[in-house]
């Protein structure tokens, strides 16, 4: 799959540290120290995570949207590879990046908010087959590597040759190393490669199995969970909403490393896929209305409760008129109309997520109500900061964008 | 694309499908999970509690919880409406419903609260480790070396019983009623509550046995209770079961389905994962569009 690549690190062709970036590792810092605060004083010192509301902003954002808008990986995947549009090429490495640092993040966030930290390992031993939430770690630790397993050609693309060479002067033992990794590089890229299309697919069935999954959790809360969200198709929007939301996560994605590196954009690639986007979002739109039509619920949409209105706002702003914007070509052409559809429809998706995480759960016995803390906050945003950094850092140095024709010139 | 978008929602589809027509009948064949048949119960006569908070005094000793701040004799307590929490595993709350007694005084009834040890517990389902277990005694039993702390049992418990050590920063633990699982696995012990309740409100026995005594106790006494047991049918059956003089609903009981809560979710994943089916499939549906899609390519230009 190399082999046609003109990807190449943007290392030399821009600034590392621009202003967002020195914003990105502020907020990082600020995050991190919450993340001492938790182990120091536990969940309870920085979380507003109660026993009615045993799970919050870190569920319902960094796993659960972070899981969904990580879907650009398997969909650009499965478009580019196993549909054969080669086109797409261009689009997949760096959709692939965010998978893989999307599903890397979801991990450290759940190892934050667990309470066992440490026995995080514990459920490759203990089995329980009967948890969703068993079916959602194990699929999501297994794709995880898979995302690895596609990156590897990325990695060893940079480093296939004069690694070596420019640690001539360095001491035996540095050089030894390198050429051990380099040896091993080689080796892996050199049979990964004639296996790679077993990843490819198993990165697709991973996706489908652990994104209609996280739909599943709150099946088994049917008397705690509003009517609005409680459907048993909720894993079927749960994937449907992923698929849809792939492609506007890479024109998202693909529009902000553009501007932030000051490289060409991919307008021609981006144009065709969301063409796409208008079946698949026009599929999850239907199945979502015709949801809450079907079981009659429609009527709590106006009862003027914050579930309502949340409803409204998630179907309105992040699938309606994202939708019909997308209909015009006028939007899929230009840069910026395409960039705010995209963000409506990726927006759509976390407050669908959150709805379904936090909204629409309602405990029996609300000992207080959950609202996000500052902690919870500082934490999140620092996750997503450092995210952003480790795509920028890995762009800088590996070979992932194809900045094709204009050279930057800051 | 067209194919690759209806294959996901036929995979789906057949697997919500298979959930959908399994709904009614619990013994479907994606599930065949059998509550214990000699559980242990409890039955609770809630026209007889006096509200003495003897067994939330008996709870905190025998499972070494820390001492409350307000002492056990202090019945002001009762003020307020209470949750069990991870420092008390049972809490008695008072309601009034109206009911008046013999000198037209406001009577109070007294609800004792704690981990109904469900006969297909939602939490034993959820837990993605199983630490939480339905055992053959009834108790449903938390085993802390395979906890991760993930919380779904909160999540999932339709009593909102489990409770959290949210400040403990590396080893929290799930706090709940035992049913006082070391005392009744002997011969003849019984949980701390039951054995201390001074008037006998808690019967401890064969969970089977206390279904009849409760109706035995309707039949011998026409009019003094309500005409359910609760528990008996309430999310498939729970092993602690109650009887009441006033409406269920009017103190604290919620309304709950008789399906058990983890019907749905087992059936979907069973359905789903039996021999890995709708994997494979897929896998294979995708492997085979791979081939094909690929093929016409690699006529055109010879790179892979």
């Amino acid at each position: 799959m190399s082999a046609h690549s003109h990807a190449a690190p943007l290392q030399g062709k821009a600034r590392f540290w621009s202003p967002g970036a020195l914003v990105m590792a502020a907020l990082a810092i600020t995050g991190f120290m919450f993340v001492v605060a938790r182990y120091i004083g536990g969940l309870g010192a920085v979380s507003h995570l109660s026993q009615s509301h045993p799970w919050g902003l870190w569920i319902g954002v960094d796993v659960a949207s972070g899981v969904a808008l990580a879907a650009g990986g398997f969909t650009t995947a499965a478009l580019a590879h196993i549909f054969g549009r080669h086109a797409y090429e261009p689009v997949v490495r760096p959709a692939l990046l965010t998978a893989l640092l999307g599903y890397v993040f979801v991990s450290l966030a759940l190892v934050v908010d667990i309470g066992r930290s440490w026995a995080i390992w514990k459920p490759m031993i203990f089995w329980n087959p009967n948890s969703v939430l068993f079916e959602v770690a194990m699929c999501v630790m297994i794709y995880t590597a898979v995302l690895h397993a596609e990156f590897l050609p990325v990695v060893a693309e940079r480093f296939a040759n004069g690694f070596k060479a420019s640690l001539a002067n360095r001491s035996w033992p540095v050089v030894a190393i390198a050429e051990a990794a380099e040896g091993l590089l080689a080796f892996l890229n050199r049979n990964l490669g004639k296996v790679m299309w077993v990843f490819i697919i198993a990165g697709v069935v991973l996706s489908c199995m652990h994104q209609s999954g996280l739909g599943s959790l709150l099946l088994i809360a049917p008397t705690k969970m509003h009517a609005l969200w409680y459907t048993p198709i909720l894993p079927l929007l749960f994937l449907t909403s992923a698929i849809a939301v792939g492609f506007p996560m890479v024109v998202f994605e693909n529009t902000l490393v553009s501007a932030s590196f000051d490289l060409e954009d991919e307008m021609d690639i981006l144009s065709r896929m969301v063409r796409i986007t208008i079946v698949l979002l026009g599929i999850y739109g239907a199945l979502k209305i015709g949801d809450v039509v079907a079981r009659g619920v429609w009527p709590l949409i106006f009862d003027g409760s914050v579930q309502g209105r949340s409803f409204a706002v998630e179907m309105l702003f992040g699938v309606i008129i994202p939708w019909v914007m997308l209909l015009f070509p006028k939007v899929r052409n230009h840069r910026t109309p395409l960039f705010i559809a995209s963000c409506m429809i990726v927006g759509g998706v976390i407050v669908n997520r959150m709805n379904v995480f936090l909204v629409a759960f309602q405990p029996p016995y609300p000992v207080q109500s959950y609202f996000p803390s500052v902690g919870e906050l500082a934490i999140t945003a620092g996750f997503i900061a450092v995210l952003m950094l480790a795509y920028r850092f890995t762009v800088y140095y590996l070979p992932v964008l194809s900045p094709a024709g204009k050279e930057a010139n800051s | 694309m067209e194919l690759n978008r209806r294959r996901f929602l036929g995979l789906t589809g057949a697997a919500l499908g298979a959930g959908a027509l399994g709904k009614p009948n619990r013994a479907s064949a994606a599930r065949n999970y059998q509550p214990p048949p000699d559980a242990f119960g409890c039955l609770v006569d809630l026209s007889v509690c006096v509200g003495c908070r003897k067994c939330e005094q008996a709870c905190n000793q025998v499972n070494h919880l820390p001492e409350p701040q307000r002492p056990f004799d202090d019945l002001t307590v009762l003020d307020d409406k209470r949750r069990p929490d991870a420092e008390a595993f049972t809490v008695i709350n008072r309601y009034y419903t109206g009911r008046r007694d013999e000198r037209n005084q406001m009577a109070p009834t007294f609800v004792k609260v704690q981990c109904m040890h469900c006969q297909d517990p939602a939490c034993a389902s959820a837990c993605i480790v199983g630490a939480l277990t339905k055992k053959p005694n009834g108790a449903v039993h938390y085993d802390v070396t395979k906890c991760i702390g993930c919380r779904y049992c909160m999540v999932a418990c339709p009593f909102q019983i489990p409770a959290y050590e949210y400040h403990d920063p590396l080893t929290p633990r799930v706090r709940k009623c035992t049913f006082c699982f070391e005392r009744i696995s002997k011969q003849g012990g019984k949980p701390g509550c039951a054995q201390v309740c001074p008037v006998e409100a808690i019967t401890f026995g064969k969970r089977s046995e206390l279904i009849k005594l409760a109706k035995r106790k309707m039949a011998d006494d026409p009019g003094r209770y309500q005409p359910q047991v609760y528990g008996e049918k309430e999310v498939g059956g729970t092993s602690w079961l109650y009887i009441s003089r006033e409406p269920f609903a009017k103190v604290g009981f919620l309304k709950l389905p008789h399906q058990p809560m983890p019907h749905l979710t087992e059936t979907i994943q069973h359905g789903i994962f039996s021999y890995m089916w709708a994997p494979l499939s897929l896998f294979a549906l995708l492997g085979g569009a791979m081939a094909v899609f690929n093929r016409k390519r690699d006529q055109g230009e010879d790179k892979s």
